[in-house]
């Protein structure tokens, strides 16, 4: 019993991480189009960015409360950059953008090493984070884990509250559902793709500081995580949140109830095969969106 | 009339891609007839050397170390004078932590650069993908990290530890230890699943039992389940075989989970004092390592070592086990080479047996028949400065036995 409430503990935050992983992509892939092979490399400058601060601020948990803004400003200002610089003039050609976002993923790669060596670099997590909370029952739930679930449901929050709220969301919205009626409309089209790339790719930087709690901070860290994301992605219905937030939940505990009867790798398989399976029986993904520019 | 032209145009392709396959194996077997011994290059007063490791990829942050540490070596040597009078160029190609990778540049360094040794590799299976590249070519390789033993070539010397040089005393260690239950966790590819294989055979001759025994994949990073599952399974100790980044990724998971070196020991073959840096040292304090050499090993020739190393590439850089036996390893070839009085592949084997070297570590000879070193095993524990001291030794250089031989419960192994 305390095992199972331990691994579905497990599972639910690897769906986390998951998650805000995918996030991004959501916007980027789901609501724009555009396949953004170098989300994992904005993952990596959120990581980054969080040890760059973590060498002026001493205190670690302040240091990580800063960084959470500063990775969103400094991947969304990379992800502008690409927007601005090669993107914008791929839209509607979604595997060109493939192979040319996966060409700056290299250089991204490249250019941390260059700037940060090849061996991986360390973070200290907050005294606060290092610990765990015992529930009833001697289950124990580790405090980073928890912070990154919270951290992840903060984000879909606030991003569905931008997006049904503010007057930036329904330009957003109506952007995604028919691209020359609401440029006809008088809505700046090219400025809220600006925007709606700047969002993506800084919740990527997001993503990046959570990953700094969990594993490794080196070049290749976003290469691990970029396929799952965009499962999720798929799997949970182009252009639509709700499925993904679902979809990474319900990957996360398949991932570690598969982990914890077989081994690693043979979870991984079962993954892969049940997706392959629900993508026989909906191709379109969980959820669909009815509109005329994205069939 | 269409149809017959299709024929034709099908048939026309089919005799190209015939031709090309006929040139293409032409070219291979030719290749491999050639391929006798491709001699190294000594005709003016330079000898090339060749350096293998992975610079990037999962691999780099241990591989990297590796390769500044074979570059402090040929420069010293260059500054002495060189080898039979000639001064060593370095050759440098990155692996990229990708084993056909390693095949092929191990391919263009012997048969392009024609260089005289190569130094490098770190993971059992780059080594195995540039075996056969090696033996083909009669070319040499110095191979300077700990492995899972059972191999042996005559075109590899093996200048790390054997599994009797670390893996069986680390186990011994536990014992004396009290230690009754061990968890395995390791990477999966050929080094944890051979190394588990020989700890379970201790294990079953000892009276330990081995209470699971989990995998992951190079570079991964989601170690949630595998320590639950170890949690759960209260072990005495963990044997922890992993290789790489995904260290990091397992500790920190380890430590939140509220399991440290009083609860549940580690005892970790393939963690040194650089890769302690890099996963944390709050995540590592007093947790267990197996190797042949720390920083803090005491003696003359180490004080000189870390002092050379720290002047060249920073004070804040720490020496481990797999750079001093890079290092050692260029020091042993020169040795070989000026023994035999050539660069002679042949020559060079036949001189190794017996050779000595004054090694950061302590004295180490090498062992003819088996072309591994005789080394001193130690256990180290982390300290909170990232250094790593040592807990325990064994005394003197204890002979490789790459197959086990001398171990009964070791029978049918190999």
């Amino acid at each position: 019993m305390t095992v199972l409430f331990g691994q579905l503990f497990t599972g639910v935050s690897i769906g986390a991480v998951l998650l805000l992983v995918a996030l991004g992509l959501a916007l980027t892939f789901g609501q724009m189009n555009v396949i953004n092979m170098a989300h994992g490399e904005f993952i990596m400058a959120g990581a980054y960015t969080t040890y760059v601060l973590q060498q002026t601020i001493t205190s670690a948990g302040w240091s990580l409360l800063v960084a959470l803004p500063v990775a969103f400003a400094v991947a969304g200002a990379l992800g502008v950059l690409l927007e601005v610089l090669l993107i914008r003039r791929l839209y509607a050609r979604p595997l060109d953008t493939l192979l040319v976002t996966w060409g700056v993923s290299l250089m991204l790669q490249q250019a941390a090493r260059d700037i940060f060596g090849s061996p991986n670099v360390q973070t200290r997590a907050p005294a606060l984070l290092t610990g765990n909370v015992a529930l009833p029952g001697g289950v124990t739930v580790a405090n980073n884990r928890l912070f990154i679930l919270g951290l992840a449901v903060a984000a879909v929050v606030a991003l569905t509250l931008a997006l049904r709220l503010t007057p930036l969301g329904r330009r957003i919205r109506a952007v995604v559902q028919n691209r020359d009626l609401a440029a006809v409309s008088g809505i700046a089209t090219a400025r809220v793709d600006r925007t709606t790339f700047f969002v993506g790719s800084g919740l990527a930087g997001v993503a990046g500081v959570a990953l700094t709690l969990l594993g490794p901070i080196g070049p290749t860290m976003g290469t691990n995580l970029i396929i799952d994301a965009f499962l999720v992605v798929v799997v949970g219905g182009i252009g639509q949140l709700k499925g993904s937030v679902i979809v990474a939940f319900a990957l996360g505990v398949l991932q570690a109830t598969g982990e914890y009867l077989t081994t690693l790798s043979v979870a991984k398989v079962i993954v892969f095969v049940a997706i392959v399976a629900f993508l026989q029986w909906r191709p379109q993904g969980l959820f669909t969106l009815r509109t005329r520019s994205l069939a | 009339m269409s149809l017959f032209r299709g024929r034709r145009i099908l048939a026309g392709t089919m005799a190209f891609v015939v031709a090309a396959a006929l040139a293409a194996c032409g070219s291979k077997t030719s290749d491999s007839t050639s391929g006798k011994g491709v001699s190294a290059d000594v005709s003016g007063d330079t000898v090339k050397v060749g350096l293998l490791n992975s610079l990037s990829g999962t691999m780099a942050i241990s591989e990297v170390t590796v390769r500044d540490s074979i570059m402090l070596a040929v420069e010293e040597i260059n500054a002495a004078g060189g080898v039979l009078g000639k001064k060593i160029v370095p050759v440098g190609e990155d692996g990229a932590s990708d084993w056909p990778t390693f095949a092929e540049k191990a391919e263009k360094l012997i048969s392009e650069d024609r260089v005289a040794a190569v130094f490098g590799c770190w993971t059992s299976a780059s080594r195995k993908a540039v075996k056969p590249v090696f033996e083909k070519n009669k070319a040499l390789l110095f191979y300077p990290v700990q492995y899972e033993g059972l191999e042996q070539s005559p075109y590899i010397f093996y200048t790390g530890a054997t599994t009797n040089q670390q893996i069986v005393p680390g186990l011994d260690y536990l014992k004396a230890q009290g230690k009754k239950s061990v968890y395995l966790v390791g990477s999966d590819y050929v080094f944890p699943r051979t190394a588990n294989k020989i700890i379970k055979a201790y294990a079953k001759a000892n009276g330990m039992t081995v209470l699971g025994e989990d995998y992951a994949p190079l570079g991964s990073t989601e170690f949630g389940t595998i320590v639950n599952k170890v949690k759960s399974a209260k072990a005495d100790a963990v044997f922890n075989t992993l290789n790489g980044d995904s260290n990091v990724a397992f500790f920190k998971e380890y430590t939140s989970a509220g399991l440290n070196a009083t609860s549940m020991p580690v005892v970790s073959v393939s963690i040194a004092e650089e890769e302690v840096k890099g996963i944390g040292t709050q995540y590592l304090k007093d947790q267990l390592t197996a190797w042949n050499y720390y920083q803090t090993t005491p003696g003359g020739a180490n004080a000189k070592f870390v002092a050379a190393y720290k002047a060249k590439y920073g004070a804040d850089k720490p020496t481990s086990d797999p750079m001093e036996a890079a290092y050692v390893a260029v020091y042993l070839w020169k040795e070989m080479v000026t023994k035999a009085g050539s660069f002679e592949v042949e020559k060079v084997r036949t001189a190794a047996g017996g050779i000595t070297y004054e090694a950061p570590e302590g004295l180490v000879t090498v062992d003819g028949p088996t072309q591994h070193i005789a080394k001193t095993a130690r256990i180290g524990k982390v300290g909170a400065d990232g250094l790593i001291t040592e807990v325990w030794n064994s005394g003197q250089p204890i002979k490789p036995d790459p197959y086990l031989k001398s171990y009964p419960w070791a029978t049918g192994l190999s």
